[in-house]
This record gives C-alpha cells, structure tokens and sequence, in this order.
C-alpha cells in the first residue's frame, strides 16, 4: 500500500486528531512504561496519553501485555520504569488516590448474585464513602435511568446478562470516577442490549468522562476515539479507526489488527 | 446430515427451546448465531445426546438423538464451551488421552488433524493449562477429531481468543469441511456468520430466520442510512428524538439509521442533523450486514 | 481394555502432577499418625502430683521418694484433708492425686493389704491412663522389692478412679481410628472431588459422549484410588506396628481384607457424593461436613459411643467407620477372627451394595 500518500491523502482527520490533542490536557499520560517479569519484558516503552472525554480502545492479541499494562493504570501492580500519570496522580506515589478517581468494570466483574439490586448499588456506594442519603439518592437516580425501578428487589441472579452488565457499568461510575476502566466489556450479550450498553459509554464520554477500553474483539475497536494496538509488549500502532484502517488498507479494524498480529512472535 | 423437528426444552421455567426446526446438509458448515441464553448450547447438547428434548424430534446422519445415542457418540465430534480439556496433562497425553477414550491412536488419524495438530506441535510437552487460548482452542479441535468423526459439533469455538486465532480457526473448519465433514458450530459474533454457508440467527430460544447469509441481508427491505459526526452522544440522541426516525443504533463510528419512511433520502437526514448543528458530517445510505438484520428480526418482541 | 488402562493412567497424571492431592494422599496420614502417635506414647516427665498421706509410715514415705525420684513425678503439695482433693483437680495443674489409707504399712504387714487410691485427673484420658499406670507400677516395683519374702497374694491393690472420663479408651484406638479416617477421606473425598473437577472443567461431556460406558469410567475413576487406599491402609497398620508398637494379634489376612472392602465401601460413597454434586466445593463440602466430622465424633474413634446421648448413639450406627473400627479393634487388639466380626462385616459389605446401587442409578449418561 502507498502508505504515505494516503496519509497525505487526509490531511482533514489528521490535524483534526491533532487540534484535538492539542487544546485537551491528557488524563492518562503515559512515557516509556517498562514492565519486566524477570527476564520477560511484558511492556516495552510504551508511551501514549489518552484525553478527557475520550474513548480510547487498547487492543491487543492475547499476551501482548494489555491486562499488565492496564493494573499498572489501575494502580494495582507497578511499572518497573517509566513516567506514569493518571488522572493528575503519580502511579507510583499516589496510587490510593488513582484507585479513587477510577472506576473499573470489566465481563467477569461480578454483582454480587445473592443480593439485589438495589442492595448492590448501596454495597458499592457503601465502599466509595457516600452518606446515606446520597446512597438513595444514586440509587433512585440509577434505577431510574437503566430502567430497572421494577426489578429493583430481585436478585442479581434472576437478570439477563445485559441488564447486569448495565448495571454493573453504572456502579462503575457510582462514585463519578475521571476515568473507567473496562476490560472486555461487551462479549456475549445481545445487539441491541449491546448498542444500548455502548449508549451508556458514549454518555458518559458526553459527560467528559474518560473510557479506557481492553478488548480484544476488534469491532469493538471501531467503537473507540482512538485505539492502539499491543503487540508483543509494544504498541504497534496509534491513531483513530479511521486513519488506521486507511494506513493498513483495511475494510475494518480486524484486517488492521490481522496485518499487525501477524509478525507477532509471542504466542503465550 | 443433521435433522431437528420442532425441539422444545425447558429447564425449570424457563423456555430453552421453543420449538426449533431446521436441517444441516451434508458437508455443510453450519451457523447457530446468537447472543448468551439464545440456546445454542442446549440445543448442540440435545443433539450430542447429553439433553433430552422435552418434544420434537433430531437426527444425526438418520439415527435418533434419544433411542441411538449410543452410536451417535461414536460418530460425532464434540467441542464444548470452554475448551474442555485436562490442563494438567500435556498437549500430547491430552491427544492420546482422548485418542484412547475412542478406541484409536493419534497415529491412526493423523492425517485428518496433521494441519491443526502441527501447529502446536512444538509444544506437545507442554501443559494444556500453559497454553494460550488459541492454542487451546487447536488443540480441542484436534481431540474433537481423533475419532474421524462424520459431523463435528462446535460449541462457540472462538469465544475468548484473539482475531488472528478466530481467523486461523474458520480458516481450518473450512478444510475440514471440504474433506466431507459436516459441521455445526455456533459463535455469538454477528460478523462471523459471513463465513458459513447457512445460518440460523437465534434469539431467546427461537430461530429468526434460516438461510444463507447474503439471502439473509437480501431479505431485509428497509432503508439503512448511516450517520456519523464528531459528538456521537448527541447525534444518536438526535436521531431517536426525531419522529421519522424508527431506530438509531451506534455501529463503531457511525449510526445506523432505520426511517420509518423507506423512501427517506441520505439528503433529508443530512439536512436535519446540520439543522442541529453536528460537525465534520457524513451520512450515506449503506446495504444491511448480518447484525443489522438481527436487530431488525429481535426489535419486534424486545420488552425493555 | 485399552481404553481403561488408557483412562487409569490419566487418573494417576491427575494424581501425581497435583501437589495439593499427593499431600492429601500421603503426607496427611504420616502426619496425622505422627501427630497421634507421639501425643500418646509421650514420655510423662514432670507430671505434677499431690499426695494425702494419712499413714505418714515409713513406707508411705519411701514410696513417696521412689515416685518422685523417678523423674515422671513432680510433688505440687501435701493435702490434709479430702476435701483438697477435689479442689486441687479442679485447679487442673496437678493431673494425679496419691492417697495413702491409714496405717499403711502394718495393715500391708499384717493383712496382706493396704489401701492406696490413686486419683487421675481424666480430662486428658491418655495422660490419666499413663500417669496412674507409672504409679501403679514404681508402687508394685517397690512392694515386689521390700515385701520380696512374702508370698503373692500380698500386695498393695491400688484402687484407680478415673474423674471427668470414666470410661477410659485403649491408647491403641488411634491406629483403627486414623486408619478409618484416612481411608474415608482418600476413598471418598478424592474421588468425589476427581468426578467433579471434571464436570466442572467440562471435559466430562466430552466423556460422556465418548464411546465410554458410565461403568468404565466409574472404574477409571475409582481404580487408581482403590491402589493408593491400599498402599495407604499398609502404610498405616505398618507405622502403627512398628514404631508405635501398636499390637496386630489376629490375622493379617483378614486385616487387610477388611480394609480392602472398607475401602470399597468408600469409594461407593465418593462416586455416590460426586453424582450427587455438581462442583468440587459442593462435593468437598458435602465429604468433609457428611463424613469426616461424623467420623471423627461419631464412630467411637475420640468419643466412646457407649457415653453417647442416646439419639446420637442410633446415629453413629449409620456411619461406616463405627463399624470398621470395632473390626479393626477386634483384629488389632483382641485377636479375634472372622467369627466374631462377621456382624460389622456384613454390615460394611450392605452398605457398599447400598452406595454403588445408588451411584450407578445417578450417574448420568447425559447431563441432566
């Protein structure tokens, strides 16, 4: 492919990236963040920053390192090198203060099944310190906005997966968390339910919330303001869908990844 | 060939199954699509002889799924969910060890599983436990097949493993299918329906509609226009708060758009959403895929 | 044939490549046995004793210099009057009180008699039963010594009372004991827990619709256990014998054969226990909570059932290691033969019929 000329080709999509870069402060900033194992170099230099307001997907095979690069984020392990800031907090000094202006949801994020509905959300507001009333408060309003007002005494158990999966979303963002993590978040469910959880995301990045997508499903992707893509512990490739799919010659973000999975040498 | 009349199956009180008919060719490769809870699973394991249907008759190549179980077992090939295999023993004794179980040796068959088996083979001494999850998934295959079996039944094979995997594995069903196997294989992943010959889009215990997919997107009559701008939010609120508007759903960067007007133009939209003042602007009309015409098939009995 | 050796040989993988079940398998019963062995065959030293001497003779008192000069005894305090005693016990430091009669030793001369009631402490029956034995002993030594001229009959009859645990057990009971317990616990919960793990991990569908007859893997599944039971069951009687000098008076032969069908009969439980659970929890749950405790408390291994409430004694009757246990205990220690445990092993063969009855109706050959 004339990569370059494409490139060149649209000059639009590329400043506007840029502008848009440029006048937003990064909420995630990351600069050569090392992670050994030992000998086993699970994330080699990486360096990106994600925007406020941005659904930022992070993709990779499985094993490229995307899980250890995301607690690391999540201040749940740390880097062997590298300067990290999340949401205005050092990963290495500040990590308590990251855990709270983060939230995190992921597939197998489980509610607690034994409990209902509305018990769960308090269990949860509970944890991040709000008072009682603002509990019921959070509580109504959730319940209100997922439709789940009728349900609201049934246990977890007894939902459809998607409707657990909104709700487990909206506890995500309980405590108005800067940024939500998501590892994986949409397998399995139906299309509409699906498009409906991708309506809860898309709000929340309305309201300035940052999103931080793990996936590995490459549809996803085409969801994202921007992805990058993990391979072998590095990040191959940066940039909206848009201009990915150009640069590679690819219908959608499934032949980009293929192109770029394909010299990977890690298989585990 | 694979025959299935009318299948009910109920657990407790709710309905699995709600009367499923529908027939898989000889050497075909078949799809089940269909989210979580659509039964996929139950119906693949009413075939399999582990579940037994509450009405309704199967057949697998002429014998009955209740009253020949027995033979069945020996000439199907089964892949449950989650690569159902012992991960404390290594690549190799988890081929042999399956190998036994069907009376056979690795050696016997190895032609039929040599293209997926030598791809893991470099790891034969290594625990299934350690493998990654494509690899897994070759080598479940592969225990799927050491008995030659004339049908192969998959249970959401790429559920779980990356997309070079996923490729790499529809890759391999379509050699198997060519040396006569018929497969059945059931994927909650709407783009993978483009690689069977037939599917049948399943939704909450029923079928939605069997046929090939191109006839399946075909089929589907309405207008589809898809619309993007810089603020996704507000552009699919906009949609859906305008009257001529049936539905409006986020597809990756754009939303799709059903009128419910089929004569609606791209124009018309395009007018309305600058009336809105939406930036960087884009809508054309587009021909359906597969996922579109689920939503299409679901929308008419969804109840939240 | 094949299929089965083939299906035994993966068991034994399972087995041997978890370090967790190879504990479990071997480390537990040595250690269990070292455990119970070593509390009992303790040395006593130190052991702390009052005395109530009402004769205050010369040979009260060399009696009392022979016991504390034997280095088991230590003398807390002497007591005045009988009331000391009971309040003294109480306290719980002294484990054994000495209580010379009066006039000791004239009465030994003259009658041939002398009274000397020894009182344990029986709270920790094993300890009571070494301590008054000690006594007992070093008291005949000394009497066999100083009164050698006399004739036989004449000798100091220690009355020994046991308080708290008045029906003291055999020190000898905790090889049957363990032997019953370690049994249960491999035969039962091991297998159970190996049929479950596979349902759990989803390979038995694959089994299941593999040309496999339920029967060939029930017996996959139960042969490699019914090996290391054995290995388990000689490795028990072995140390028992052998370092703890727990005696084997009736036949080893008949011994074993015991084992062997209790082994059988546990087996039958865990494969029942697995059909009956759909995951490992439920299935070491149900082993641990239905059979180890009952087994622990119920078959007369720590608790005499004869002290039982009476609902509880009709309990125990349905718990298989009540049953072994006194076969063990007959062929152990009294030497006896088949004549006289053919009860409890009709018993234990009823119940093994019962359990694999159940199992194999349970046991599906589909899923649900």
């Amino acid at each position: 492919m004339k990569q370059g000329k494409i490139e060149n080709s649209e000059p639009d999509t590329m400043t506007a990236t840029e502008n848009l870069s440029a006048e937003r402060t990064p909420v995630i900033s990351v600069k050569n963040l090392v992670k050994k194992f030992g000998n086993f170099v699970a994330n080699d230099h990486l360096t990106f920053d994600v925007f406020k307001g941005e659904i930022f997907g992070f993709l990779g095979a499985n094993g490229a390192g995307k899980t250890t690069a995301m607690r690391i984020l999540c201040g749940l392990s740390s880097p062997t090198s590298g300067e990290l800031m999340v949401s205005g907090y050092d990963v290495y000094k500040q990590a308590e203060l990251i855990k709270r202006n983060i939230g995190y949801m992921s597939q197998k994020f489980s509610l607690y099944e034994d409990m209902t509905v509305a018990e769960n959300i308090r269990f949860y507001a509970g944890i991040y310190g709000l008072s009682v009333r603002q509990r019921k408060e959070k509580e109504q309003v959730m319940l209100q906005k997922l439709n789940l007002e009728s349900v609201r005494d049934k246990l977890i158990a007894s939902l459809p997966l998607g409707w657990k999966q909104k709700l487990a979303f909206s506890i995500a963002l309980l405590h108005d968390p800067k940024i939500i993590f998501l590892d994986e978040p949409t397998g399995g469910v139906d299309p509409i339910t699906r498009r409906q959880f991708w309506d809860l995301i898309y709000e929340a990045a309305a309201e300035g919330k940052t999103i931080f997508v793990t996936t590995h499903y490459m549809d996803e992707a085409e969801y994202c303001s921007r992805v990058s893509i993990m391979v072998d512990g590095r990040i191959a490739a940066l940039d909206t869908p848009d201009v990915l799919k150009k640069q590679f010659g690819a219908d959608n973000m499934n032949g980009v990844f293929l192109q770029l999975a394909r010299s990977a040498t890690r298989t585990d | 060939m694979i025959k299935i009349t009318n299948i009910c199956k109920s657990y407790n009180n709710t309905q699995a199954l709600q009367g499923i008919s529908l027939e898989v060719n000889d050497g075909e490769l078949f799809g089940l699509i269909g989210p979580d809870g659509a039964g996929k699973t139950t119906l693949m394991r009413i075939l399999m002889t582990l579940l037994i249907q509450d009405e309704g008759q199967a057949e697998m190549n002429g014998l009955d799924v209740v009253k020949d179980y027995k033979r069945i077992r020996q000439l199907v090939g089964y892949m449950p969910g989650r690569f159902s295999l012992y991960q404390d023993l290594t690549v190799e004794e988890n081929l042999s060890f399956f190998a036994t179980v069907f009376g056979t040796t690795i050696e016997e068959n190895y032609e039929l599983i040599r293209d997926i088996y030598v791809q893991i083979e470099p790891f034969k001494n290594r625990l299934a436990g350690k493998l990654s999850g494509g690899m897994k998934q070759k080598l479940a295959l592969s225990c799927a097949l050491i008995h030659k079996p004339e049908i192969l039944v998959l249970d959401e094979p790429t559920t779980g493993v990356d997309a070079v995997s996923r490729k790499e594995f529809w890759d391999m069903l379509k050699k198997l299918q060519k040396q006569g196997i018929t497969i059945l294989v059931s994927t909650p992943y709407m783009d993978e329906a483009g690689l069977c010959d037939r599917v049948a889009l399943m939704q909450e215990g029923e079928v939605l509609s069997i046929d090939t997919p191109a006839r399946i997107v075909e089929n589907y009559s309405s207008t589809l226009l898809a619309a993007r701008s810089d603020e996704m939010h507000r552009l699919i609120e906009d949609l859906r708060h305008w009257e001529k508007i049936d539905s409006a759903y986020a597809f990756g960067q754009f939303a799709h758009v059903t009128p419910k007007d089929d004569e609606m133009e791209a124009v018309e939209l395009e007018q309305y959403l600058m009336h809105k003042k939406h930036n960087n602007l884009q809508v054309h009309e587009i021909a359906p895929g597969i996922e579109d015409v689920f939503m299409a098939l679901m929308s008419g009995d969804r109840s939240y | 044939m094949d299929r089965f050796l083939g299906f035994v040989k993966k068991e034994f993988f399972h087995i041997f490549r978890d370090r967790r079940t190879m504990i479990i398998l071997f480390g537990i019963p040595i250690i269990q046995l070292m455990l119970f062995g070593t509390v009992i065959t303790n040395e006593i030293k130190d052991a702390r004793i009052a005395i109530y001497d009402q004769s205050k003779d010369e040979m009260t008192q060399e009696i009392t210099s022979k016991l504390l000069s034997s280095g088991y005894f230590l003398l807390d305090r002497n007591l005045q009057t009988t009331n000391d005693i009971e309040a003294i016990l109480k306290k719980g430091r002294v484990k054994e009180v000495l209580v010379f009669g009066r006039d000791f030793s004239r009465k030994l001369k003259r009658e041939g008699k002398a009274d000397i009631q020894i009182i344990a402490d029986a709270s920790d029956p094993n300890l009571a039963k070494m301590l008054t034995s000690y006594t007992t002993g070093i008291i005949n030594d000394y009497i066999f010594k100083e009164m050698g001229d006399l004739h036989l009959p004449m000798q100091v009859e220690p009355e020994v009372r046991m308080v708290y645990n008045e029906n003291l057990q055999s020190v000898y009971m905790f090889v049957p004991g363990i032997m019953a317990m370690i049994l249960m616990l491999i035969s039962a919960m091991m297998t159970s827990i190996s049929i479950t793990r596979e349902k759990e991990l989803g390979t038995m569908e694959i089994l299941l619709v593999s040309p496999l007859r339920p029967v060939q893997i029930i017996l996959g599944k139960v042969t490699p256990y019914l090996l290391l039971s054995i290995i388990n069951a000689v490795l028990i009687l072995g140390i028992g014998h052998f370092i703890f000098g727990v005696p084997i008076k009736g036949s080893w032969v008949l011994l074993m054969g015991e084992s062997v069908l209790f082994i059988l009969m546990a087996l039958c439980l865990g494969i029942m226990i697995s059909s009956l659970s759909k995951t490992q929890m439920v299935a070491m749950f149900i082993s641990v909570i239905a059979l180890m405790l009952p087994t622990i408390l119920l078959s007369g291994f720590i608790f005499s059932i004869e002290n039982m409430p009476l609902p509880l004694q009709v309990v125990s009757h349905i718990i298989p290691p009540r049953w072994f246990i006194v076969i063990l205990r007959n062929i152990m220690l009294k030497g006896v033969g088949m004549a006289y445990v053919w009860k409890e092993t009709l018993v234990l063969v009823f119940m093994a019929l019962l359990f694999v009855t159940i199992a194999v109706k349970k046991f599906k050959t589909r899923l649900e």
